[in-house]
């Protein structure tokens, strides 16, 4: 593993030995890695190397495929996340997560926004918190004028804002990002790519992505996963310009993937 | 509220959800139970021989005789009727629809059929009574003025919709490679319908027809003001006749005691009625399904 | 003589077209004999007046009154139900489950049951052994179990109809399940579940036999006032007038028919116009 430059960076999730297993195949194998407060961590990969698996784990959505069992820890805040007995549904709050395909809720732009605080109890001043999030998501100039349309209405790239607006407006310390511009035209990932840039003032965000010069051009950290290890870790400009591992530099260079 | 006790919230409303489920559980069991135990009953008062095999059925009038075998025959007639009526025009209408109509006449016919299924029995029981009959004597001036006939047909157009959906339902569910290919080779378009979507579709053909002979036995109100209230032994259509479920009508609307064997008779008929219903579902069922996943 | 081929085809699809366009003119039959038949019975008085031995007097009031009723109550009875098992079956359950299996073959089965066994459960269990009596709840409660099945396997479809990414978006925001099922997937599956309320709903409109064997037959001649008060439907007139001999009360029969139809054609057109509000979030 590369000598980390920067040694006062806190880690604000750890993976200890984290191994993952579909049924009897083994997706994920003992994989250790740190993510850093208020950086942005590109996890990369060909496809099928468990990226997705492992930023799945992080916030517990893997609970809902039921062949699928975990062993290791996942640390965040001094706890195991992983442990059965924590309750998923108070993680998800502190950890919010992007999805593949935008999926906006069936409903208005607006009801999109509140409806995360609302059901969680914290929802105080709606409209303001609508305007906040959406601006924060670089969705506000577009979309102002209609806030009670649908929100289906409005284009990939807007959903895809929305959806981002709609974990903001959770106010939590971690953004799981799972391909998110995977769906998008260039011209939108770009704008996603730019508002990844802004939001790491205040949020910490993990990016599954297969696009190597999006990792490049967003994130601090990127980890290199193979075929359920990890094989590289650490700071983007120097994994990507000076690569120690030979796969790592096979991957980066297009010799496979 | 703390996440605790939204964490119980959450328990508690699976669990009446779950409750509820369980009441279409229980309907099943509350009939088969009170078919079971009365027609049990009813046994106790007359042989289960007598009631399968016999040929006379006088519940009411002494001497009294419980041989079903009359209330099966007219329960024959309408079936066979309606199904000679229903079934080739219901596959012929659905071969249509998928070979020969444009969109925009399937989807002006498409809801018309619908309507005709909508339209409540007893709508057709005026119609048979009112129109259909006196059209059959017109021709067949010995016709009763009660009979099997005119149930028939009465019933035949309400299963008529019924199966050319199932059977639209199960052509256009067909991989348009198979009708592409029977083109390809030059077909025409009879042919491929006769020759190609036919056989492929046969077992949901198959099993639409049975859900819609079920149908047909379970009808009740049309049968009961068009085939009459008279329980006969007879394959004749222009008879007057009686059905298993009028006569369960016939029943409920008399004075009958209840407890006495003309009473418990209710029950054993509706218990045959539910029994051959019920297999004519569970097959239908499992043709459709098997279909449905895999080869045809 | 032999026909070629092209004559062949062109004499199938010519028997098609004909046995469709029977069919449909059946319908037209149908409806053009009732308006024949009805029309000149129809006016105000025959929607004022309660039922009469005597045909001039004869109105449909107690039935449409009875009718309104029991599909207000069947409604409030059976959409819960039927909606909450479709919920529990879809949303709460492992599909692979073999008990989840047999319940959903149980409900496919209760749909194929003659509506007179249902009767015979309503007459049995409400009438008798619960001591309802003939009254509307026991005539609501009967028809409600007998649409359950419609509404839970439509409900069903539309509930699958829902794509899953809403549910996990739901899920990643910190949502419980509850929150997920009757926040998110509910709502977006109503329209489809209006689909199965309508068919159901229109079935009970027209539903007799069943009825008749809770004693919908009685003579009835005043509005009913609460659950517990006796009534007759629609159809149950209808099929009173008709069974008699005198032409008169055929007469009477069809007006019923006409406005039973009319009934059933505005709940429709309602209902619809629910579906179609509801859908406003579905469209781009």
């Amino acid at each position: 593993m590369t000598e980390l430059k920067d040694k006062d960076q806190q880690a604000i999730i750890q993976l200890k030995d984290l191994s993952i297993f579909y049924g009897d195949n083994q997706a994920v194998n003992k994989i250790n890695l740190d993510f850093y407060k208020n950086k942005v961590t590109a996890i990369i990969g060909p496809s099928g190397c468990g990226k997705s698996t492992v930023l799945r784990s992080i916030n517990r959505m893997n609970d809902f495929i039921d062949i699928l069992h975990t062993k290791g820890e996942v640390v965040y805040e001094n706890q195991n996340i992983l442990d059965k007995n924590l309750d998923p549904t108070r993680l998800r709050r502190d950890i919010g997560m992007v999805f593949q395909r935008p999926n906006p809720f069936p409903k208005s732009i607006y009801n999109n926004i509140i409806w995360g605080p609302k059901i969680n109890g914290f929802l105080k001043n709606p409209d303001e918190l609508v305007e906040k999030s959406l601006r924060r998501a670089a969705l506000w100039d577009e979309v102002k004028d209609r806030l009670h349309d649908s929100a289906l209405g409005l284009s990939g790239g807007q959903q895809q804002r929305l959806c981002i607006a709609r974990t903001v407006a959770m106010n939590p310390s971690v953004i799981l990002m799972d391909e998110p511009c995977s769906a998008l035209d260039p011209k939108a990932t770009i704008r996603i790519e730019n508002l990844i840039d802004e939001l790491k003032d205040d949020y910490t965000i993990l990016i599954v992505t297969h696009n190597m010069q999006q990792a490049a051009r967003v994130s601090d950290y990127t980890a290199f996963l193979y075929e359920g290890e990890l094989v590289e870790f650490g700071e983007t400009d120097g994994l990507f310009t000076n690569p120690v591992e030979k796969q790592t530099e096979d991957y980066i260079t297009g010799r496979f993937g | 509220m703390t996440t605790d006790r939204l964490k119980i919230y959450d328990y508690s409303i699976a669990l009446v959800l779950l409750a509820i489920t369980l009441i279409s559980v229980s309907v099943t069991i509350v009939i088969m139970g009170i078919l079971g135990i009365e027609s049990y009953n009813f046994f106790q008062l007359v042989p289960v021989t007598d009631f399968l095999f016999g040929t006379q059925w006088e519940p009411f009038l002494e001497p009294k005789s419980f041989g079903v075998l009359p209330l099966i025959t007219g329960t024959l007639i309408i079936v066979i009727g309606s199904s000679i009526i229903a079934i080739p025009s219901g596959i012929v209408i659905a071969a249509y629809l998928n070979e020969y109509a444009s969109k925009k006449t399937r989807k002006i016919i498409k809801p018309l059929l619908e309507i005709l299924a909508g339209i409540p029995t007893v709508v057709y029981g005026y119609f048979a009574l009112t129109f259909i009959t006196p059209l059959i004597r017109n021709f067949l001036p010995d016709t009763q003025v009660f009979n099997g006939l005119s149930g028939a047909i009465v019933v035949g157009i309400m299963i008529l919709p019924m199966i050319s959906s199932l059977c639209d339902d199960a052509f256009s569910s067909l991989p348009s490679s198979l009708k592409q290919g029977g083109y390809a080779l030059g077909a025409m378009p009879f042919e491929v319908v006769s020759q190609v979507i036919i056989p492929a579709a046969k077992n949901r053909i198959g099993a639409s027809v049975i859900l819609a002979m079920s149908r047909a036995i379970g009808e009740t109100m049309a049968v009961t003001l068009a085939a009459g209230a008279t329980a006969k032994l007879t394959l004749n259509p222009l008879e007057s006749i009686q059905t298993m479920t009028a006569f369960i009508v016939q029943v409920s609307l008399g004075d009958t005691q209840q407890g006495g064997a003309a009473y418990l008779t209710c029950f054993s008929v509706a218990g045959l009625l539910f029994l051959i219903t019920f297999l004519l579902n569970i097959v239908g069922h499992k043709l459709m399904t098997q279909s449905k996943h895999g080869g045809f | 003589m032999s026909l070629s081929r092209s004559q062949k085809n062109s004499l199938f699809k010519f028997s098609c077209q004909a046995v469709t366009a029977i069919s449909l003119l059946v319908l037209v039959v149908l409806l053009y004999h009732i308006m024949k038949e009805g029309f000149a019975y129809l006016n105000f008085d025959f929607l004022n007046h309660f039922p009469s031995r005597r045909p001039s007097r004869a109105g449909i009031k107690s039935a449409l009154f009875g009718s309104l009723w029991i599909m207000g109550l069947t409604a409030m009875i059976a959409i819960p139900v039927g909606v909450c098992t479709a919920l529990f079956l879809e949303e709460y359950t492992n599909r692979k489950n073999k008990w989840v299996k047999l319940v959903e073959l149980n409900i496919s089965n209760l749909a194929g049951v003659p509506s007179i066994v249902y009767g015979l459960l309503g007459l049995t269990v409400f009438v008798r052994f619960l001591g309802m009596d003939r009254s509307l709840i026991a005539g609501a409660l009967t028809l409600s179990l007998l649409i359950l099945p419609v509404i839970v396997v439509t409900t069903q479809g539309a509930l699958r109809a829902v794509p899953d990414a809403i549910r996990y978006g739901a899920y990643a925001l910190g949502a419980r399940r509850y929150h997920v099922v009757f926040g998110q997937v509910l709502p977006a599956a109503i329209p489809g579940i209006m689909t199965g309320v309508i068919l159901s709903m229109s079935r009970a409109i027209g539903e007799s036999a069943p009825l008749i064997m809770v004693g919908a037959l009685s003579f009835v001649a005043f509005t009913p006032e609460s659950i517990t008060d006796p009534f007759t439907v629609l159809p149950v007139q209808i099929y009173n007038w008709v069974g008699r001999p005198q032409e008169a009360f055929h007469g009477l029969a069809a007006a019923g028919i006409i406005v039973l139809l009319a009934v059933l054609f505005t709940f429709n057109i309602i209902a619809v116009f629910i579906r179609e509000k509801f859908q406003r979030y579905k469209n781009d």
